[in-house]
């Protein structure tokens, strides 16, 4: 888009990039913002549905569908209380330490092939570094708000980030190494074509390490049954229970905007990111080579699946949420410590044998192997693809310098 | 006259001015929550700086290990310190002169080990064009593909980072094992009422 702006419309440099940078930030906080307004709605619909109830009705026609803005213009409205004893200015930052934290793991975080704020090198272990840092706000409330509820919300969920950062992590380097890349862009290209080509379905240990990480996930980002920083039934709202108004509401942008990050994350890394389950543009003989409208609508359906496929996440984690009494924080510990750990360990290293063993994954056979549909494309014109399921991409060591390291 | 201006010094100048303030900061503020809280501001302009250089990978891992570290160090520090909500911690005039004293040294060997490189390296001189982190992981399993330094023996060459990475991870295992073993509840070998039983019966001597 820079370059557009610069070729054709004759801006100057400085104004064409920090225009994009712009539009770039502008739709990353429409797509949080958006999404929570959507997602409040949709979960109180949803509760209310397993609840036996009929959650809102009347706001905006039948369905309620505008009762989300109604809340906001609420909570605009609402005064802004701080506690007395409170640490004015910690108090204050918190939640916006905890927005930023949600927001900048965004950047990274691509929505079709080209749609991505800034495509890193790095990107799985950026959202990951970036999305541990939401818990620093939720932190500086508990401690600022001066309220022992708030402090021991603070603490439990500090404890339990921590903790699920570990099997968190250790399920987010499997993907990786399947697909040899920590590039996010790289890891969903290679998992095009059909449903089988997914990395849900490589082998059986990343269908279990999936689960897995959904477990991870839910706790990562504090949801029932998760929840214990807020636990209504002990510590009143836990963190947020000195906060009021649009403060409050950052909480809950950060958290909704969080849950679409971790079920994007999940679809990138297991189900194929914005290939959809049939590769529909391919069968359609669109692809991106064959010119920029057909390029756009290519990259319009991704964006459409990836936002479908972490919506349906979203949407998983309200069943659970609505589904599932609270843990205590010994059974959290438990989960953690004594299941998903071990069993992200052993599937860890299951997924590694099995590659050097039977590359290509279970499926193979049935359908166009993953890789070598885009792969071509991916290398640029004259590169050389890299072999199909190599754990490490043999492309980016030229055979001179292979020569060298083994004489 | 905007083109004319270089933007990256300019950001390299915000995000080491405020690296430089927080760290100020750090220092002079008297709560532990809120130096935490400086802290990370400081390391993650830190982080901002290795993004601006290209650096994406030391950059997240600024991130993950030092703004992550400082969150484990602020939850400690408040569990351990805090007998009463906001506490100020003031510093002890021997403490503060100590301390000057040491911030100075090391200052002083850093400015001086900076104004003896003798020319910085212009942005974009040896820049790698697609900067990738799989050289770095081959490397650390021991294969190097990156273009060695003219003149190196060829046993250099070969060798990647493979036996530090071992030392480290060894290192850091017996780190974890260490810490398990402070943390853990400490038994006697002998349930408490039999072993005064014991005492008493040898007459206190064993």
């Amino acid at each position: 888009m820079a370059d557009f702006l610069i070729n054709t419309v004759g801006l100057p440099e400085w104004l064409a990039w920090g225009i994009t940078a712009g539009v770039a930030a502008a739709l990353i906080l429409n797509v949080i913002a958006g999404g929570a307004l959507v997602f409040i709605w949709a979960e109180r619909k949803i509760a209310a549905r397993i609840q036996d109830r009929l959650g809102p009705t009347r706001t905006g026609g039948r369905f309620g569908w505008l009762q989300s803005l109604a809340d906001g213009i609420k909570l605009l409205a609402k005064e802004d209380l701080m506690p007395e004893g409170a640490d004015g200015m910690l108090f204050q930052l918190a939640p916006y330490v905890s927005f930023c934290a949600s927001f900048c793991a965004f950047i990274a975080l691509p929505f079709a092939f080209d749609f991505v704020g800034q495509r890193l090198n790095v990107g799985v272990f950026f959202v990951v570094a970036v999305l541990g840092l939401e818990v620093f706000g939720v932190i500086l409330a508990g401690y600022a708000s001066a309220s022992k509820w708030s402090l021991f919300g603070a603490m439990r969920e500090a404890a339990q980030v921590v903790s699920y950062e570990v099997p968190l992590g250790m399920c987010v380097v499997v993907p990786v190494m399947l697909a040899g890349s920590m590039d996010l862009v790289t890891i969903a290209e290679k998992q095009a074509g059909w449903v089988t080509n997914w990395y849900l379905f490589h082998d059986p240990f990343t269908f279990v390490i999936f689960w897995v990480y959904v477990t991870c996930a839910v706790a990562s980002v504090n949801r029932a049954p998760f929840d214990l920083a807020e636990a209504e039934s002990e510590l009143v709202a836990g963190f947020h229970t000195e906060y009021s108004g649009l403060r409050w509401s950052f909480f809950f942008m950060a958290e909704y905007g969080s849950m679409f990050l971790v079920s994007a994350l999940a679809a990138l890394l297991f189900m194929g990111g914005w290939n959809g389950p049939i590769p529909v543009a391919e069968l359609l003989g669109l692809s991106e080579g064959t010119g920029d409208t057909a390029n756009y609508f290519v990259r319009l359906i991704g964006c459409f699946n990836l936002m479908g496929k972490a919506t349906l996440g979203v949407l998983v984690m309200m069943w659970v949420r609505w589904t599932l009494p609270r843990l205590r924080i010994d059974q959290v510990m438990t989960t953690c410590l004594k299941y998903c750990t071990p069993i992200a360990a052993a599937m860890f290293a299951g997924a590694m044998f099995w590659q050097l063993a039977l590359p290509g994954g279970v499926m193979r056979g049935i359908s166009r192997p993953a890789g070598e549909i885009r792969e071509g494309w991916l290398e640029g014109p004259g590169g050389r693809a890299a072999p199909r399921g190599a754990t490490v991409p043999a492309a980016v060591v030229p055979s001179k310098k292979l020569a060298q390291v083994q004489p | 006259m905007l083109a004319a201006i270089n933007w990256h010094s300019i950001l390299f100048l915000v995000f080491a001015g405020l690296a430089c303030a927080f760290a100020v900061a750090v220092v002079v503020a008297d709560n532990i929550v809120r130096m935490a809280f400086y802290l990370v501001l400081a390391l993650g302009s830190t982080a901002g700086l290795f993004f601006l250089a290209g650096a994406e990978f030391i950059g997240a891992m600024q991130l993950m290990i030092y703004v992550g570290g400082t969150l484990v160090l602020l939850v400690f520090g408040v569990m351990l310190t805090a007998q009463a909500p906001f506490i100020s911690i003031k510093t002890s005039t021997n403490d503060r002169v100590l301390a000057g004293v040491v911030g100075a040294a090391l200052l002083a060997v850093l400015l001086q080990a900076a104004f003896s490189v003798e020319a910085w390296r212009r942005p974009g001189v040896g820049q790698v064009a697609n900067p990738s982190a799989t050289p770095l992981g081959m490397a650390l399993l021991g294969v190097r593909v990156d273009d060695p330094p003219a003149g190196t023996s060829p046993s250099l060459v070969r060798s990647g980072y493979l036996l530090p990475f071992e030392i480290v991870s060894v290192h850091l295992l017996v780190v974890l094992v260490g810490a398990a073993y402070l943390a853990r509840a400490k038994r006697r070998r002998t349930p408490r009422g039999i072993e005064t039983a014991d005492v008493a019966a040898s007459g206190g001597s064993r």
